[in-house]
């Protein structure tokens, strides 16, 4: 086997599903997800860490998909746009874009969304100038962002509307696979 | 309830799939196929000396590479010219792999194919091309020079020179008009390169079937019909035999008209030639060198004027930069030279391009497609004449506008489609009354006082045009309503994030009485509508729309027809409403779509419930009349065609206050706002959306994105962290206006509003900055740096 | 867009990291956030034959904040230093800067001391250490080293860790009582690289007038442009110090070049504009900081 070209098993909780495929130390988080586990949600618009089309949470946290090697995360919990639905019903976000025509060619925003959704988390009550400065990190060609700002406070609105109070968060790290480390 | 659903803010029903990461665009397609990866020119200007790929053979999961003598047949020829014209005399297209020689970063030299996308990227690396330099041809001027040739068989690097004269109404030439009037005014414009940059790149993904001897292409296009004609004459496959799909397309402005892209025929070929799937997805920095660029003109203007600022005479020279070859004709420089009037009538005009080589990324369209540059120039010169005569910006756009009254108004043009350049419709004194009030135009020397009290600069903008849009030659509908009283609407024309499958349903639902629930819309895929021409041009709704229009109203024709049968009525009593067919005014003698569609399809067999009611023993059919009577074919549904005999002008206006920090030179918009009149509005929400979008790109373009070319060819900022497309920081918020102007042309009283957002932007904050500023701004985009200069320079 | 192909080491321990990195040399290379690394290999810009991936390496995953200063360990992601009330109550200029740092999603990810050891001379965090006199902790197998900034940033794109080295923490340094601090920079885009930017120190004697004032310039030099204004502020209040001579002071001590974005006319202009608003506010906080005392 030529130099670099070792597999390594890793292994994620994906959407609340363990998902596990080998693969080379250099594949990139994004296309693990996209070609390896087959969720092509995640989109890949620019593999140098501009755009934030490829946002996932990791752990909770919005990231750079293409800007993180599989291999690295190797036992954390990851949740893309296919995730965030919940049972079965668009989440606030999802249901906010589509109420405020916060998308059009669409490619953009499963970044937006997976960002969105963690800020949401963590502000549930923001202002306009929080809701700025969260998805300004992510470039849209379409929209002209103005409906993608409507569209987050939208989702604030439904949120309140249909949780109440915001619930703490689920995400964590799963500390037994996630220790486990080194083992490529 | 109601179905009337034309002119509604309806959801998009694209929305429940994007927002779930179920929509399916091109590199979501084929999992498991083969990648293929290409060797691109690093150099600006060569001769391939040598092409070694031995190293790269050693690859683990390389299955092939090709170069340009690999190539059989047409695909070793040549590109297409797509759209020829007398006037481009010395058009020249590119070999889908180089041969012998490359002309810009970029070019495609070498096909990999391997079995991902790292792999062929590894064997990519491991080729060595030999190359000897040749002198690369940079900047338009420079090349216009002639001293280095792009292509040797091309003199002077002149690909098209055209000139188009209108004289005045009194005969005089513009040359002529300019020197006998009151005041002239001789200045030069600069618009530099942008391009599209939709955030999907290019991509296509090849399916043969060998059994069938067939083949499947998904293509992100904006034209899968002609990449459809395309790929079987490069193949040499029969028309039937090709099938091509345009997926969820993220977004193309433009770029994905052009085709075949090297990458379109190349892939489907080597899918048949290896007997595997193979798919190539573009990087993004294949996509900065080897796509497509725009906009960059430099242009010459000499105004004549009278003491009103009405323009008597005008006179401009475009030095076009269509990079290196011209696989799209001169549709670009044609637009800038015909739509520069705008909402204008001009006493005499004159206009001359130069359509130029140079070793760069060829240039073709993007969303506005030569109109920012005509309305950066149109625009630019009445803030001169204004300045000139001390008069208001918007005085001396009044005194030159059209009269609502002069519509239908004749430029005395040849526009894009060969057509004469007839305006349709227009309310241009309105749409300004508008813009004032909404901007707050007459109130602003009292707020930039206070401003300037504080020690802060504004200045306010403003700019018009008018857009050509909803060009021929056609768009086609097919209507299908089923037993299940489903409708389902196809037109071969695709979509790129327009939300087409949510305005045309509302047209057919509006148009047939359904719910909307019920219509699903299919686009871009020829195995449903083999007959289009794309999606460009501001066109989709005016064409598409107006032929799937014209398609319900045969399939509802043909409903009313026999449900009169059925219910022994007059057709001309009968509604439809939420699926139902029913008499005027007594609502049990009814009959569902559903009903019709089975009554409309005599049967010999009962495969459902549904069927078993149109079958030959049903008693339902006459025994006095054929089954099928003459004339009539069985099955609910109509195909129709519109083909509109020129273009249907949209118009709008906009306007910005500006913020200048006097020390930092920062250009911040404070209020941007737009008054649109695209005729009768389909979707309001959707428009918007359009407005918007275009507006960010047109911001963009003013302030932040510009190609920028090193005197060797090498295209500096090929990434997003230095081509600067806006990030919600940098986009203003966007008050909007609606006029509605119905267009006379076509059955729906509706115009284009896809490119309209972008068109007027930078001419806009150039008249805002100058305002504010006192500096005269004849070079766009402008960055702070760029202001900084400026102001050094007026110091002086 | 792919990354070359290379060895992986994914170490649990700092010993372990050291183990690879000695063990690979001049081929090794530390990952970490990746936020700079990774844009280069994906545009195989870089191609290291082994990735020594630190991001198992818990125990670098610290933030100490103490009355003297900050330190950083390799693995605290510029979001959790940005987050942190101790380290902002300590060294307030790390959370000014911070924000300044690319968008939050990148600074998600993104570490601070992989900023420094990155040594772009357009980032904020070089500045930062460079301002406040920090140091850099180095270490090798056998052995570790503390790299004071002025000697850390050895060039653009280079700085003094070498091969076989893992730079294992940043010490900020507290400054003396009395001092406020301000970060000011002029981006092309909110998020972007800085066109110039100005971290600035200015610390107040007890009658409030400027005792020391002291700036470190982004984007106008091969690193950060450490530059002590004490001189030319006088000492004297803010509110009278000679303002326009300290932006003359400040433009003659760069050489700033021009790029794509902007000539090196504008960047000393506005290296002189931003200097003199970083310090005015930070002559401000330092007011504000001597009023708690």
């Amino acid at each position: 086997m030529s130099e670099g070209t070792a597999r390594h098993v890793v292994t994620l909780v994906v959407n609340g599903v363990v998902r596990e495929a080998a693969v080379p130390a250099r594949r990139l988080l994004s296309d693990f997800l996209r070609h390896d586990l087959g969720l092509t949600g995640t989109h890949v618009g620019c593999e140098h860490g501009v755009c934030g089309a490829c946002t996932v949470l990791l752990d909770g946290e919005p990231v750079r998909s293409c800007l993180t090697f599989a291999v690295t995360v190797d036992g954390h919990e990851v949740t893309t746009v296919e995730g965030l639905a919940e049972d079965g019903e668009p989440s606030p976000v999802q249901r906010g874009f589509t109420e405020c025509h916060g998308l059009q060619c669409g490619f953009c925003t499963p970044g937006f969304l997976c960002t969105a959704t963690a800020f949401l988390r963590d502000n549930p009550a923001p202002t306009d100038e929080e809701v700025l400065e969260a998805v300004a990190g992510n470039l849209c060609r379409c929209t002209g962002y103005q409906n993608i700002l409507k569209a987050v406070h939208r989702a604030a609105e439904i949120q309140a509307e249909t949780r109440g109070r915001p619930e703490p968060h689920g995400y964590g790290t799963l500390g037994g696979l996630a220790d486990r480390g080194g083992r490529a | 309830m109601t179905t009337k659903l034309f002119g509604e803010p309806v959801q998009r029903r694209e929305d429940a799939r994007l927002v779930t990461g179920q929509g399916r665009y091109l590199d979501d397609l084929g999992p498991g196929a083969l990648a293929a990866a290409f060797v691109r020119s690093p150099h600006a200007h060569a001769r391939i000396r040598d092409i070694d790929v031995s190293a790269a053979l050693d690859v683990e999961g390389l299955v092939a590479v090709y170069t340009w003598e690999d190539l059989p047949g047409a695909l070793a020829e040549p590109l297409p010219l797509l759209i020829p014209h007398p006037a481009l005399t010395h058009g020249r297209t590119a070999y889908p792999l180089a041969k012998d020689i490359v002309r810009h970063v970029g070019e495609p030299v070498v096909m990999v194919v391997a079995e991902d996308r790292y792999l062929a990227e590894d064997a990519c690396a491991l080729i060595e091309v030999e190359y000897e330099f040749l002198k690369p041809v940079v900047g338009v001027e420079e090349a216009a020079q002639g001293v280095h040739l792009v292509h040797e068989d091309v003199p002077g690097n002149v690909g098209a020179h055209m000139v188009q004269e209108v004289p005045s109404r009194d005969g005089r030439s513009a040359a002529e008009a300019i020197d006998a009037a009151p005041h002239l005014l001789e200045f030069r414009l600069d618009i530099e390169r942008s391009a599209c940059m939709p955030l999907e790149g290019k991509g296509v993904y090849a399916r043969w079937d060998a059994d069938d001897g067939s083949l499947r292409v998904y293509s992100s296009t904006q034209t899968s019909t002609s990449v459809r004609m395309a790929v079987a004459a490069k193949l040499g496959l029969p028309l039937p035999k090709v099938e091509v799909i345009a997926p969820d397309v993220g977004g193309g402005f433009g770029v994905k008209i052009v085709h075949p892209w090297p990458e379109e025929i190349l892939v489907p070929w080597a899918a048949r030639t290896l007997g595997r799937e193979v798919k190539w997805t573009e990087d993004r920095r294949e996509h900065f060198v080897s796509s497509a660029h725009e906009r960059a003109q430099v242009q010459h203007v000499r105004v004549g004027f009278d003491d009103d600022g009405r323009v008597l005479g005008l006179d401009v020279t475009i030095l076009h930069d269509h990079g290196a070859y011209t696989p799209y004709g001169i549709i670009v420089p044609i637009i800038t030279s015909t739509q520069l009037l705008g909402p204008y009538k001009i006493g005499a005009y004159r206009v001359e391009f130069s359509s130029i080589y140079t070793n760069t990324v060829q240039v073709t369209p993007y969303r506005g497609a030569g109109r920012p540059q005509a309305v950066f120039c149109m625009e630019r010169t009445l803030d001169r004449v204004a300045a000139y005569l001390g008069k208001d910006r918007t005085e001396v756009r009044a005194a030159n506008f059209i009269r609502p009254d002069e519509f239908p108004y004749d430029q005395g043009l040849i526009f894009q489609d060969g057509r004469p350049l007839i305006y349709d419709s227009g309310n241009y004194p309105e749409s300004l009354r508008m813009l004032k009030e909404l901007i707050g135009w007459d109130s602003f020397p009292d707020m930039k006082a206070r401003a300037a009290a504080e020690g802060r600069r504004i200045g306010i903008g403003v700019g018009c045009y008018v857009e050509g849009t909803g060009v021929g030659p056609y768009e086609g509908g097919h209507v299908q309503i089923t037993s299940d009283g489903r409708v389902h609407v196809s037109t071969g024309l695709t979509s790129q994030g327009q939300g087409h499958e949510t305005v045309f349903a509302q047209i057919a639902a509006t148009e047939l009485g359904v719910p909307i629930e019920r219509v699903s819309v299919v686009t871009g895929d020829t195995r449903r509508f083999g007959y289009a021409v794309g999606t460009f041009a501001s066109r989709a709704a005016v064409m598409s729309g107006n032929a799937i229009a014209l398609a319900c109203r045969k399939v509802r024709e043909k409903a009313l027809r026999i449900a009169a049968d059925a219910l022994e009525a007059d057709p001309r009593d009968l509604e439809i409403t939420d699926g139902i067919v029913h008499v005027a005014g007594t609502p049990s003698a009814s009959i569902p779509l559903a009903t019709v569609a089975v009554l409309s399809n005599p049967l010999r067999y009962a495969f459902d419930e549904e069927a078993k009611r149109a079958t030959q023993f049903s008693g339902a059919a006459s025994m006095d009349r054929p089954p099928v009577d003459e004339g009539e074919e069985p099955g609910l549904e109509g195909r129709d065609y519109y083909s509109p005999i020129r273009s249907t002008f949209a118009s709008g206006m906009h306007a910005a206050i500006v913020e200048t920090d006097p020390e930092t030179a920062e250009i911040r918009i404070l209020r941007y706002a737009v008054v649109h009149d695209c005729g009768k509005l389909i979707n309001p929400m959707i428009v918007e959306g359009q407005i918007h979008g275009g507006v960010a790109q047109g911001v963009g373009g003013a302030l932040y994105e510009k190609m920028v070319y090193d005197e060797h060819g090498q295209l500096l900022n090929a990434s997003f962290m230095d081509f600067l497309m806006p990030y919600a920081t940098e986009v203003p918020r966007i008050e909007t206006a609606h006029l509605e102007t119905p267009s006379p042309l076509n059955p729906l009283g509706i115009k284009g509003a896809g490119e309209a957002g972008v068109i007027p932007v930078s001419a806009v904050i150039a008249s805002a900055v100058e305002d504010a500023e006192g500096i005269t701004v004849d070079r766009m985009p402008i960055s702070p740096s760029d202001l900084h200069t400026l102001r050094l320079r007026l110091a002086q | 867009m792919k990354p070359p192909p290379f060895e992986y080491h994914a170490p649990v321990s700092v010993d372990e990291a050291l183990a690879a990195l000695a063990e690979t040399g001049t081929h090794g290379k530390v990952l970490a956030g990746g936020q700079s690394l990774i844009p280069l290999l994906n545009m195989r810009l870089a191609a290291p034959s082994h990735l020594v991936d630190i991001n198992r390496v818990g125990e670098l995953d610290t933030i100490a904040a103490g009355p003297d200063g900050v330190r950083v360990g390799a693995l605290a992601r510029h979001a959790a230093v940005e987050r942190s009330a101790e380290a902002a109550a300590a060294l307030p200029l790390l959370r000014q800067a911070l924000a300044l740092v690319a968008h939050p999603v990148i600074r998600n990810r993104g570490t601070v001391v992989g900023s420094l050891v990155h040594a772009d001379p357009s980032a904020e965090m070089p500045a930062v250490l460079a301002l406040l006199g920090g140091s850099v902790r180095l270490a090798r197998l056998g052995g570790e080293r503390e790299v004071a900034a002025a000697d850390f940033f050895t060039g653009p794109m280079e700085s003094a860790a070498e091969p076989g080295e893992l730079a294992v923490s940043a010490f900020f340094p507290a400054p003396p009582p009395r001092s406020g601090t301000a970060f000011h920079e002029v981006a092309r885009r909110h998020g972007d690289y800085a066109v110039a930017g100005m971290a600035a120190l200015v610390t107040l004697d007890e009658d409030l007038r400027i005792a020391a004032a002291r700036v470190a310039c982004v984007s106008v030099g091969p690193g950060p442009v450490v530059i002590d204004l004490s001189d030319a502020c006088g000492r004297r209040p803010a509110a009278s110090v000679a303002w326009d001579a300290v932006a003359a002071a400040v433009r003659d001590r760069i050489d700033p070049e021009g790029d794509i974005h902007a000539t090196a006319v504008y960047r000393r202009h506005l290296t002189g504009v931003l200097a003199v608003r970083a310090l005015k506010e930070a002559a401000g906080n330092a007011g504000t900081e001597a009023a708690h005392e």
